[in-house]
């Protein structure tokens, strides 16, 4: 069932390529019914029964390529899944039929791609789905074809692929030191020493550039920006946090045991920290909607970048499960807010024509139903109660407290206010009365309901809780002993 | 052993020298060829630690990793070629616009 979660997208991808007819959307709506069922059975196996992994082929453990399903990876399935599936039907109604011919192959391949990333068990396959997934999503970042978005998306892929050739070379180091390239092996035979340290520098280098933190985000705001709204959508929601489940994952998993990483982590929390206020600050002084929020993802990566030094430097840690539900409920509310917002936010452009907020006034008599689903995703994104953003910001400070770090709490708090800011912001642009009536188009009826879903997703997540957090919980993680083959 | 340091110390400078290329360069097409310079030196380190007490037995592991790594880089190559020309023949210019016109964009 698991690698239908990888076979299923891509052969969808390969028949929306071949078969590029009228009903070309079809494809995705058959793969977004099956992946978030899919999703879901291997989510309740492993809630039930815990970690499992899965040999393809039968090749056992040194040269076969293993699927390693755990707590974290089922996470991070149900949220593409059910992300991607309100995003493909939404993109459905969204391109005309010349664009739909370019996106939904390279939207079904980067699906299949981050499926197997969440799943991914050695660290050079790591490196080949992520390029898969770079790859597709720098050719999704210039689907309109403008002048800008094709400089925004071949910057965006230097970028990444700079990041990835040093992942590739930390790759190289480990193999030279250890001879094993398996993350669950690795994570046993690894030991400390300047081979490892490299690896680790690399790696970690090469990861950070393509999830945007602060010194390398400046890619982000211009490709994000420029894309179509749905593209926009799923790189801000989904695409950032294959990288970022990859770094979590080496970090923990195999550089942590090697007592390799706890400077480091202070440095990657400092900048978390630096991210989200240069990123909300300058989401506050954009001009245009879809800046903004591609501004203020660069904000909301940094919070995840806080989990870093708190898991990473004292071993054992007791506030270590916080820290987890804190960074995985991050990622969760901000990929179903975000995605909200993105497709909120191209709504309002079919409607109005413009990107300026300047012009966007009087939307709340217009567009009630997207104004709300505004108002929602900000709900979370500023992380008031009930929503997932809440519990995310709610874990982050207990952990910090227990921690006694207490200077990271000047992300969450003062992150917090900023982020009422700039959503304050558009929502009053929302609520201010045009002097003359500018035109509006209609938004088709289901333009207007998938990202009030996706809102609501995000709001309601901030109940199920104690779900999420025994997923995460140790015996769900790295439980190698418990092996299936299938 | 002394022939491994010579392969793994070349690598390490090209891939430095790549970096460097693509940090400094402004030209499209040399940035692009930086890339491939770096990737040039991840692919050689791969094959030195392939072998790296150069006796008669050859690790086939990085060897078949080089080969995947090169399919990805000639693709990426090839992509990042084509973004370049579309680039190129909209505005004339090899180079990217570093003072991004994302502030005004549109009226």
């Amino acid at each position: 069932m698991e690698s239908l979660l990888v076979l299923v997208p891509l052969a969808a991808a390969m028949g929306s390529f071949l078969a590029p007819g009228r009903g070309i959307a079809s494809w995705g709506f058959l793969t977004s019914l099956a992946i978030p069922a899919l999703a879901a059975g291997t989510a309740m196996d492993v809630y039930q029964h815990g970690a499992r992994r899965i040999s393809l082929g039968g090749w056992a453990e040194p040269l076969g390529i293993h699927l390693h399903m755990d707590g974290l990876s089922v996470i991070f399935l149900i949220m593409t899944a059910l992300v991607g599936a309100l995003i493909s039907i939404y993109s459905a109604f969204f391109f005309k039929r010349d664009t739909a011919r370019h996106f939904w192959p390279l939207w079904l391949l980067m699906w299949a791609a981050l499926n197997s990333l969440f799943m991914v068990s050695d660290i050079f396959n790591a490196y080949v789905v992520l390029e898969l997934v770079t790859i597709c999503a720098a050719a999704l970042a210039v689907l309109s074809g403008k002048t800008e978005s094709l400089q925004a998306g071949l910057r965006y892929l230097m970028v990444a692929m700079a990041g990835s050739l040093a992942f590739l070379l930390g790759v190289g180091f480990l193999y030279a030191e250890t001879g094993m390239l398996d993350m669950f092996m690795l994570s046993w035979e690894l030991q400390g020493g300047p081979v490892a340290a490299a690896a680790f520098g690399l790696m970690t280098t090469g990861l950070v550039m393509k999830s945007a933190l602060l010194p390398f985000h400046f890619w982000l705001p211009p490709a994000h920006g420029e894309a179509p709204a749905p593209v926009s959508a799923l790189l801000s929601a989904l695409v950032i946090k294959g990288s970022f489940f990859l770094l979590l994952r080496l970090w923990v998993g195999v550089f942590e045991p090697a007592g390799i990483t706890s400077h480091a982590a202070y440095v990657l929390g400092c900048l978390g920290v630096l991210a989200v206020l240069w990123g909300s600050y300058q989401a506050l002084i954009q001009p245009r909607l879809k800046l903004i929020i591609a501004y203020s993802s660069v904000a909301q990566v940094g919070y995840l970048f806080l989990m870093f030094p708190l898991l990473c430097t004292v071993p054992e840690a007791p506030w270590a499960e916080k820290a987890w539900a804190g960074g995985t409920y991050q990622a969760i509310s901000h990929g179903l807010a975000k995605a909200a917002l993105f497709l909120a936010a191209g709504n309002l452009i079919l409607s109005t024509g413009t990107d300026r907020i300047h012009y966007m006034k009087n939307i709340a008599s217009r567009l009630p139903m997207t104004t709300f689903t505004l108002g929602l995703a900000g709900i979370s994104l500023m992380g008031l109660p009930p929503s997932g953003g809440f519990v995310a910001k709610w874990m982050f400070m207990q952990a910090i407290l227990e921690s006694g770090q207490w200077w990271w709490a000047v992300a969450p708090v003062l992150g917090g206010l900023l982020t009422a800011g700039y959503v304050f912001r558009i929502l009053g642009y929302a609520f201010l009365l045009a002097e003359k009536e500018p035109r509006m188009l209609p938004v088709p009826f289901v333009l207007e309901k998938i990202p009030l879903i996706l809102a609501l997703c995000s709001i309601l997540i901030g109940f199920r809780a104690e779900e999420i957090i025994f997923l995460l919980q140790e015996h769900m993680l790295w439980a190698i002993e418990v092996e299936g083959d299938s | 052993m002394h022939g491994f340091y010579i392969y793994a110390i070349t690598a390490i400078l090209l891939f430095c020298l790549g970096l460097w290329g693509l940090a400094f360069h402004r030209n499209l097409l040399r940035k692009i060829v930086a890339l491939n310079v770096m990737a040039g030196g991840v692919f050689l380190f791969f094959i030195s630690i392939a072998n790296p007490d150069q006796s008669g037995e050859v690790d086939p592991v990085p060897q078949a990793m080089v080969l995947t790594g090169i399919v990805v880089a000639i693709s990426l190559t090839a992509f990042a070629l084509c973004l370049a020309r579309r680039i190129h023949e909209k505005t004339g210019q090899n180079e990217l616009d570093t003072s991004c016109s994302i502030e005004d964009g549109d009226g």
